[in-house]
């Protein structure tokens, strides 16, 4: 079981090199479907209540785009890709000439987002597997358009059982003029946290 | 009049002119009490089943189905509501992600309200209403002054039970 309280600087410092390296490869797929530049902002390595997850994409009842996978493998957890409305009209719009707004979508729009989803945490998957050499499979992926206390509540359930807080791997991105925006969220699982320290030749506990 | 707010895995009592208010429910159930005589309001955000689930650690007694009740009833009662004169409503409980529906962890909605039901069941409390499952996520206000829930959900607009 991992206890994230015992972390130094140096942990959250690898974490971050992981959210990275993962969200920095997907960002870069992202880019090659729009054809646009892509940014990154820092990404942001935190321990908190479950409350509070739902803050980072602006509030419980934010209604989002949420593409949901679980990683299974050497080191289970869960992953989201989230856009806001705008956002997710946009890339649609970027990527596949379709323009209509949320209330219009109809299946091709869902699969659509769904697909570009699927490509993006697929990369970042893969892009993990290779940097830390750890067997990570992605689940099948879900998409949900909803309140984002409602889905992200999903990806808790299982750290539910072991405590009340969560360690999150958060990337915000964004295109140049903000027309795309969104994060990716990786939640490990409690017990992840030390194979995943392992591949990477770090100790678990203590600052060093 | 003071909208009380309850967060994951929360639980609290309110009189009137109050409201009890918990955002995006998702496979999480929504458990609100009220007993109409002394117009005393209970709402709990349950979040998993049974506190057996729980590995090691406090146990967080909001946070499980078969704890969150119980408690939520000696607090409504210490409160001056009688159980005879109280009822429940529940909301939520939804599959989030439909087709992830074969694993048990991914099932944890529906299991959420029946063991819900049965905590209630238990406590000797009459359900006359509920809103659960589908796949979309809802967030409920209790008002104390008539018991009346309001639910809101992305797709469907509010409705009042």
């Amino acid at each position: 079981m991992g206890d994230f309280t015992k972390f130094g600087d140096f942990q959250f410092d690898v974490l971050r090199e992981i959210g990275n390296i993962g969200a920095g490869h997907a960002a870069t797929a992202l880019s090659k479907l729009i054809q646009k530049e892509i940014d990154m902002k820092v990404p942001q390595v935190k321990i908190i209540s479950f409350d509070e997850v739902a803050d980072f994409v602006g509030g419980a009842e934010t209604v989002v785009v949420t593409v949901f996978l679980r990683v299974e493998g050497d080191c289970p957890g869960n992953m989201f890709f989230i856009l806001d409305l705008e956002s997710a009209k946009h890339l649609l719009e970027q990527i596949t000439g379709i323009n209509k707004d949320v209330y219009e979508w109809e299946e091709l729009e869902i699969s659509a987002l769904h697909e570009i989803g699927n490509i993006l945490t697929g990369s970042y998957l893969s892009s993990l597997a290779d940097f830390t050499r750890l067997n990570l499979q992605p689940s099948v992926p879900a998409l949900a358009v909803d309140m984002a206390g409602a889905i992200l509540s999903y990806g808790l359930i299982a750290l539910g059982q072991a405590g009340d807080f969560a360690l999150t791997i958060d990337t915000a991105f964004f295109e140049g003029n903000d027309q795309v925006k969104g994060n990716f969220f990786l939640i490990p699982d409690p017990e992840s946290l030390p194979i995943l320290f392992r591949s990477l030749g770090v100790p678990f506990d203590g600052d060093y | 009049m003071e909208i009380i707010k309850i967060g994951m895995a929360d639980l609290g009592v309110a009189k009137p002119p109050s409201k009890l208010r918990t955002t995006g429910l998702g496979s999480c159930v929504g458990v609100v009490l009220y007993d109409h005589i002394h117009k005393i309001a209970g709402m709990a955000h349950v979040m998993l089943p049974e506190s057996s689930l729980a590995k090691g650690g406090e146990l967080t007694i909001g946070k499980y189905a078969d704890t969150a009740i119980p408690h939520l009833i000696q607090l409504m009662v210490k409160a001056g509501a009688e159980t005879r004169h109280t009822v429940a409503k529940l909301a939520g409980g939804a599959q989030m992600f439909a087709f992830l529906g074969n694993n048990d962890t991914m099932r944890i909605g529906p299991r959420n309200v029946e063991a819900c039901k049965l905590a209630l069941k238990d406590a000797h409390i009459k359900i006359v209403a509920e809103d659960t499952g589908g796949n979309c996520g809802r967030t409920i206000e209790l008002d104390a002054t008539n018991g009346i829930l309001q639910i809101r959900t992305v797709n469907q607009g509010v409705k009042e039970v």
